[in-house]
């Protein structure tokens, strides 16, 4: 194409010379550009999976699938192995779980508190402060977990073990905190002034703004925030694979030593376990029973939001 | 129903609508519209909701292509050439017919940049500085804004960001400019300002302005097209042309009586 424009000229033409041409090109390779990009994360995610799938394969062609549903011992290391593999959901659901129970008052208080009673000054320094714990990294919170909290736990009870579930969950929570409270905060905050003060003016104190008009509105961004921290929580490694102990135990009891999915992945992965030997192929199995969970977590996530979310103008 | 826009003789035609129909996926929105634009006169469409004045103003440099599902038949013509041919490239196209739209949006960026934006992107070899003056005075806001040029055109009140928008479009020295309900979020002042500004603008510009003010058609323009919607068998709403003529015409003595109805203020 020219640069020559297909309609009649007009006045001062000569000071507009666009280049159409070069325009048109740049267009056409930036779309190509983008399309690599976009097909190359694409492409690596498909690759992730589909080597869990086959590695999975090769596992369960070993393992019949109801072993790994009914045992109940996970000892795929072990010359008579077990591969019980709810011993490993067990230990991640209790650290969730606990978690969760941590993460999810903290997180959500201290995100009304920011966002609806704060003053703007305190706000502008609190919610960075709070975001910065989000940066904490995880080996860190391992080991405050491993060296603070299970000696503090321990002066009140001393029976309960050195590696526990506990204070791992207990620090998990504190590690998945700021994601709930951050994210918690950007919905309550998007939540329009009108419908605050529509409730106001129907003689509605703060509390009751708050409890029934403003955390209804923002429940969908909420919900989200929880959803994504659980799927935190679940997915996380460090902080269980130091402080839990590698041990696993099937049950909820938090006091003893146990192993979560990711903290077995750890333990067999920095192990020196050969390549194709059933245990190096159980890893991808509970790898693919992770990933499981968590893309469910996800989904529940955005069927949530997409069915909950108000649109304001 | 009769189109009358042949009762309206034109010797010279920068704009002309012939057998515009426009669906939105399945659904026809306009049907059948026929309007000739003169040059150096503003044009005012105006109609009850829903009948499709802002579709067809939309056609006009086909902003309507941003919308995937919409899709367009009949033909446009300006200066004589169909605007839906092939070979038409719509960005050179909306570099000479430009647009202002309902709620002002200015970019974020100063007020110099909001102008130079379009002029550096249509490769302007002309003296910016002079450019951005002359649009901004051509837009009556050059005294208030002359000192604080490096402000952000967000800053400005809301009838000055309708008026920065205007000296944007202005600044691309365009030959046609398309107005969809630029006054309705501005207050009365802001109104009149823009309204005496549209005045001194039809000198250099054709302009297409859709209102959903009679008064401000009355006022401002020289030919009205006015729209109606009737309802469709599947339920639906399509839009249709019933007249188009000279300002006072449509105003005092319509030819059709649902003009008659919508002028008199009787629905709509």
């Amino acid at each position: 194409m020219t640069n020559r424009s297909f309609f009649p000229p007009m006045a001062d033409d000569s000071l507009w010379q666009p280049n159409r041409g070069i325009s048109r090109l740049v267009q056409r390779v930036i779309v190509v550009l983008f399309a690599i990009f976009a097909l190359i994360s694409v492409a690596t995610t498909c690759g992730i999976v589909l080597s869990l799938i086959f590695e999975t394969i090769e596992f369960f062609k070993k393992v019949p699938l109801w072993r790994f549903l009914t045992d109940n011992q996970w000892t795929p290391l072990f010359s008579n192995p077990q591969y019980g593999i709810f011993v490993l959901i067990s230990a991640t659901f209790l650290t969730s779980v606990i978690a969760i129970l941590v993460a999810l008052p903290l997180g959500l208080f201290s995100a009304v508190c920011l966002s609806e009673y704060a003053p703007a000054g305190v706000r502008k320094w609190l919610k960075p402060a709070l975001e910065l714990l989000a940066g904490v990294p995880t080996v860190v919170y391992g080991y405050f977990a491993l060296l603070l909290v299970t000696p503090l736990i321990r002066s009140f009870a001393p029976w309960i073990s050195g590696f526990n579930g506990l204070s791992a969950g207990l620090v998990l929570g504190i590690s998945i905190t700021p994601l709930i409270a951050a994210l918690s905060e950007d919905a309550i905050y998007a939540v329009p002034n009108s419908l605050r003060q529509g409730s106001y003016a129907l003689g509605a104190t703060k509390r009751e703004t708050i409890v029934g008009v403003v955390l209804p509105a923002a429940l969908s961004g909420i919900v989200a925030s929880i959803i994504l921290a659980v799927s935190r929580a679940v997915g996380e490694t460090m902080i269980v694979a130091i402080a839990a102990g590698q041990n696993p135990t099937l049950g909820l009891n938090p006091f003893v030593p146990i192993a979560t999915m990711t903290a077995y992945i750890v333990q067999v992965s920095l192990g020196d376990t050969p390549a194709g030997s059933l245990a190096y192929t159980s890893i991808f199995a509970v790898g693919t029973t992770l990933f499981l969970i968590t893309l469910a977590l996800n989904i529940v996530s955005f069927w949530f939001v997409r069915r909950f979310q108000e649109k304001y103008e | 129903m009769a189109f009358n826009s042949s009762s309206v003789t034109m010797t010279e035609v920068v704009l002309s609508l012939r057998k515009l129909n426009v669906f939105y996926g399945s659904s026809l929105a306009v049907r059948d519209v026929n309007i000739d634009i003169p040059p150096n006169q503003v044009v005012a469409f105006i109609g009850p909701s829903g009948c499709g004045k802002s579709t067809v103003l939309r056609c006009l440099n086909r902003m309507n292509d941003l919308i995937p599902s919409a899709r367009v038949e009949g033909q446009i013509f300006y200066h004589g050439k169909d605007i839906y041919d092939k070979v038409v490239d719509p960005v050179d196209l909306r570099r000479r017919i430009g647009m202002v739209f309902q709620k002002p949006n200015p970019f974020p960026k100063s007020i110099y940049d909001n102008i130079a934006f379009g002029a550096r992107i249509n490769g302007y070899k002309g003296d910016m500085d002079e450019l951005v003056e002359t649009s901004l005075r051509k837009a009556a806001l050059w005294d208030e804004v002359k000192d604080q040029l490096k402000k952000s055109g967000l800053a400005l009140s809301g009838g000055q960001q309708q008026r920065l928008c205007i000296a944007r479009a202005i600044a691309l020295q365009p030959d046609v400019i398309l107005m969809d309900e630029p006054c309705s979020a501005l207050d009365p002042i802001s109104t009149l300002k823009v309204e005496d500004l549209i005045h001194e603008l039809e000198a250099q510009y054709t302009i297409v302005i859709v209102t959903h003010n009679m008064q401000q058609a009355s006022r401002v323009s020289d030919y009205t097209a006015f729209f109606n919607a009737e309802p469709t068998e599947k339920g639906g709403k399509v839009g249709y042309l019933v007249e188009y003529d000279k300002t006072d015409k449509i105003f005092n003595s319509p030819q059709e009586q649902a003009t008659q109805e919508y002028v008199s203020g009787r629905f709509g």
